[in-house]
């Protein structure tokens, strides 16, 4: 099915997307860069865990010359959306650079979309105008894109980073993009393995909303609730996919919010009140309690391991009773996190430690302070 | 002319032959309808159906039928509207009943399916997994702010306000000391302390001896003020303002003098015999402001308990709910159209409100569009009868179910809707102490924990197929619903798909 047909089914019917997948994900916490072939090679070893129908990557620090810029990666079914898009670009952003986004065509993938990137700010006198900061001003600008012009799709939106991603499988829609083209201190790859739908490039991981990246493996029971709390705060679920609301939730919570990332995940992830109620921690108990009471609503339920990637770290989270596989490793100054061992094995062979995350830990690797 | 000219609605027939002339059903029939002359002769004209006499009768020799006198059909010309004008053309007067609506309306539960996990995500086994259902009823803030606490984690800098905890989202609903025996108040308390969750006194008070289960109580403050002062105010976890009732929207509390003795004179704080009538408003609450002046004050009186606010779903329930978390409630506590009651005018309690599922779809939903859902909790009752209503109701938006009705049919009640004569056979809705003593408030304490312990426990296993393990991931998660047979404005309404979609 064209990529055009596929966007439209998915702007018109309010249809859950379920998806198992394969995850896996690294970061240097010295900053070191590594090429894009690794997470390539780590994405191969777990092809089984996706069956063709979307693959994705998201780099960190791949723009240092743009490092101050929003890089924009969007997707046009034509040229029409293109133009229009691009008139609304114009009138809100100062586009520092803009350019077709280098790609090598391949058979594996097919029919791809116009894909293009811009490099660029908010317009000074918009956000004065509409007193808004610059990230909140460029999460309603994705979110006006995305829900207005029709076939466009805006699928990275961070700052040094960026998301690559395509219906195929991952190590394609690596070669697809020239992933090794690009070097990175936090590297995240997914091969996804939609159940209830044909893959489209848009459902594909990384999520991405600013500098927020996320892959994810599972199905998110509580979606219904997760979506309506969140619309109370100004986002709206357009794909319908259980990882939208995952990067969202991070988005409100961390950058909204001011909530320390280890605070956010006890509330995705919540403890049972058992554990809570046997805390001989008065005032951490009192912390537990007031965030199950106060974000119930942002519970997310159901089966999931994601790896979520932000400027200064990466995340690997389970659900709170673990019903998806997530393994994490370190060797040195490096943290592995994976659907499988063997995806970390595969390019760390000798790692310091691998240990299986509990369910609900956060596993949480961020660069050191200096760099 | 024989009186109301309505012929029996029932026929008791009492098998002679098995009759051991023990008289029992003489003295447990509340209504007068057993004599004995040399037998046992029944008067069907007296009787309810309320199975009292069949249930105590240890020979089985009693059975209760259906008048089968025929009437001419006539759809339009119901029966029973047809016994309406017979009684009201013999005694000029409101016909008056009890309970819950009892006419064949839709009921909107009863098109909606619940889903359940396969493969892609799977279903949790609540007798192998925790499974939680624990709820907090009031006021949460938007979010909440954390600092560093030196040892490597975090502390709270905002904290919540008080809050009402559950341990099951089924909540008692009022039902007045008065309209209902002291020994239903008491087996209300037992069993709301046994359970974790709260009992509401309704409109009549509280009798001093069931002070100490405060913290399982929630004291109602309604129009009539009825044994309302300041002792009785922090007698409980909270405060309900009664502003309306799903049976009888708009329009006040009634009960006759006939339940109104020593005790409950006391307690309400009004002479004996006399008509305790609300009145339809509150005299001091005639706009939204004059609502949140009463709630503050309530607040103040209390040291800041949660104040709920009760109303009757009306047509518009959704804006006037806005109005009550913007007025300062903790909780918003929704009645529905088939609500049960003590007493009232039939004419009100069968035509007047709207369905308890749509006003909870969308006062939630009006809630979220303004960013103030966080503000209040929202409690659903009127007409919830099984664990399927509350999965239902808790996925349409709402944080916890009141049962009333359930409540006392676990006790005892056959739903003969003759609470409001006093002559309540198995004790329940009566003040006449022969009558009250039959019911034991520890068995009736009994069989209130054992019906909401089946329901958890059926909640439980709703949740584990839904592949959740938490009751807040139902809540207002209507994805998990589905309509069937359902007309497809009021499945927009609902914000609840069909099935198949």
């Amino acid at each position: 099915m064209a990529f055009g047909d596929q966007y439209k089914k998915w702007k018109v019917d309010d249809f859950k997307v379920s998806s198992a997948c394969g995850l896996s994900g690294f970061i240097s916490r010295d900053g070191h860069l590594t090429g894009g072939e690794v997470i390539i090679e780590s994405m191969r070893v777990i092809r089984e865990r996706g069956n063709g129908l979307g693959g994705g990557f998201a780099g960190y620090g791949i723009y240092p010359k743009h490092e101050e810029h929003y890089a924009l990666h969007i997707m046009f079914e034509d040229a029409n959306g293109k133009s229009r898009c691009e008139e609304l670009l114009e009138e809100s952003l100062e586009v520092e650079a803009s350019e077709e986004m280098p790609t090598m065509p391949i058979p594996q993938i097919q029919a791809p979309p116009i894909l293009w990137r811009y490099f660029a700010v908010p317009r000074r006198e918009k956000l004065t105008a509409e007193g808004l900061s610059a990230d909140d001003f460029m999460v309603r600008l994705v979110m006006a894109i995305n829900t207005t012009v029709p076939g466009t799709f805006v699928f990275s939106s961070g700052k040094n980073m960026g998301v690559f991603k395509a219906v195929g499988f991952a190590e394609d829609v690596g070669e697809f993009f020239r992933i090794p083209d690009y070097s990175a201190y936090t590297w995240i790859g997914h091969g996804r393995f939609p159940t209830n739908t044909p893959g489209w490039w848009g459902g594909a991981h990384p999520f991405n909303i600013l500098d927020w990246a996320v892959v994810h493996n599972g199905e998110i029971s509580s979606y219904g609730i997760n979506k309506r709390y969140l619309e109370m705060f100004g986002y709206h679920c357009t794909l319908l996919t259980d990882t939208e609301v995952m990067a969202y939730l991070f988005d409100l919570l961390v950058r909204k919010q001011g909530l320390p990332l280890p605070i956010a995940c006890k509330i995705l992830a919540a403890p049972f009140w058992k554990s809570i109620d046997e805390d001989d921690d008065p005032a951490e108990k009192e912390l537990l309690e007031s965030l199950r009471m106060t974000y119930g609503s942002a519970l997310v339920n159901g089966p999931f391991a994601v790896i979520v990637g932000y400027s200064r770290g990466m995340v690997g989270l389970n659900d709170r009773v673990k019903l998806r596989p997530l393994v994490a490793a370190t060797k040195d100054e490096l943290l592995y996190v994976s659907s499988e061992e063997s995806a970390i094995r595969q390019i760390c062979p000798r790692p310091d430690r691998v240990w299986a995350p509990p369910a609900g830990q956060p596993v949480i690797g961020e660069l050191k302070g200096d760099v | 002319m024989p009186g109301t000219m309505v012929p029996s609605e029932f026929i008791i027939n009492i098998d002679q032959e098995r009759c051991r002339r023990c008289k029992r059903c003489v003295m447990n029939c509340g209504f007068g309808a057993f004599e004995f002359k040399d037998r046992t002769i029944a008067d069907s004209s007296k009787c309810v159906a309320c199975h009292r006499c069949v249930v105590f009768c240890p020979e089985e020799a009693i059975t209760i039928g259906r008048n089968p006198l025929a009437f001419r059909e006539n759809p339009s010309w119901d029966v029973g509207l047809r016994k309406s004008i017979w009684r009201q053309a013999a005694t000029p007067g409101m016909i008056l009943t009890g309970m819950g609506n009892d006419l064949p309306w839709l009921n909107i539960f009863d098109h909606l399916l619940i889903d359940a996990c396969q493969v892609t995500n799977p279903s949790i086994d609540p007798l192998r997994e925790p499974m939680e259902l624990r709820t907090y009823l009031g006021r949460k803030p938007d979010h909440l702010e954390v600092e560093p606490n030196g040892n490597g984690g975090f502390g709270l800098k905002n904290k919540v306000s008080n809050n009402i905890r559950l341990e099951v989202p089924i909540m008692f609903s009022g039902m007045s000391y008065g309209s209902v025996s002291l020994n239903v108040h008491r087996a209300l308390a037992i069993a709301a302390e046994q359970l974790g969750t709260v009992m509401n006194t309704g409109e009549g008070g509280l009798h001093e001896e069931l002070y100490p289960y405060a913290d399982h109580i929630i004291v109602q403050c309604a129009s009539g003020r009825f044994g309302v002062h300041s002792k009785y105010l922090n007698a409980g976890a909270a405060v309900e303002i009664k502003i309306g009732q799903g049976a009888k929207p708009g329009i006040g509390g009634h009960l006759p003098g006939e339940k109104i003795g020593l005790d409950v004179s006391g307690t309400r704080m009004i002479p004996v015999g006399t008509d305790a009538l609300s009145p339809a408003p509150h005299h001091d609450i005639y706009s939204i402001e004059d609502l949140s002046q009463l709630i503050y004050a309530l607040k103040e009186a209390t040291d800041y308990k949660p104040i709920s606010v009760k109303i009757a779903s009306v047509h518009n329930v959704a804006a006037i709910a806005s109005g009550i978390a913007r007025a300062g409630a903790d909780i918003i506590y929704l009645d529905g159209f088939r609500g049960g009651t003590g007493a009232s005018p039939a004419v009100i309690r069968d035509h007047v409100g709207i369905p308890l599922e749509i006003a909870v779809a969308v006062v939630d939903e009006q809630l979220r569009k303004e960013g103030i859902r966080n503000l209040v909790s929202i409690i659903a009752a009127g007409g919830i009868r099984s664990s399927a209503d509350v999965a239902k109701v808790i996925a349409l938006g709402a944080d916890a179910v009141g049962i009333g009705t359930a409540a006392l049919i676990a006790m005892g009640c056959r739903v003969c809707q003759k609470c409001y004569t006093g002559n309540c056979s198995w004790g329940i809705a009566t003040q006449k102490p022969e009558l009250m003593g039959r019911l034991d408030p520890d068995w009736g304490a009994e069989r209130l924990v054992n019906l909401v312990d089946s329901w958890s426990t059926e909640l439980k296993e709703i949740l584990g197929a839904l592949g959740v393990n938490a009751v807040e991931s139902l809540r207002g998660n209507r994805e998990r619903l589905r309509t069937l047979g359902l007309d497809a404005t009021t499945a927009e309404i609902l914000d609840v798909k069909p099935a198949g979609r």
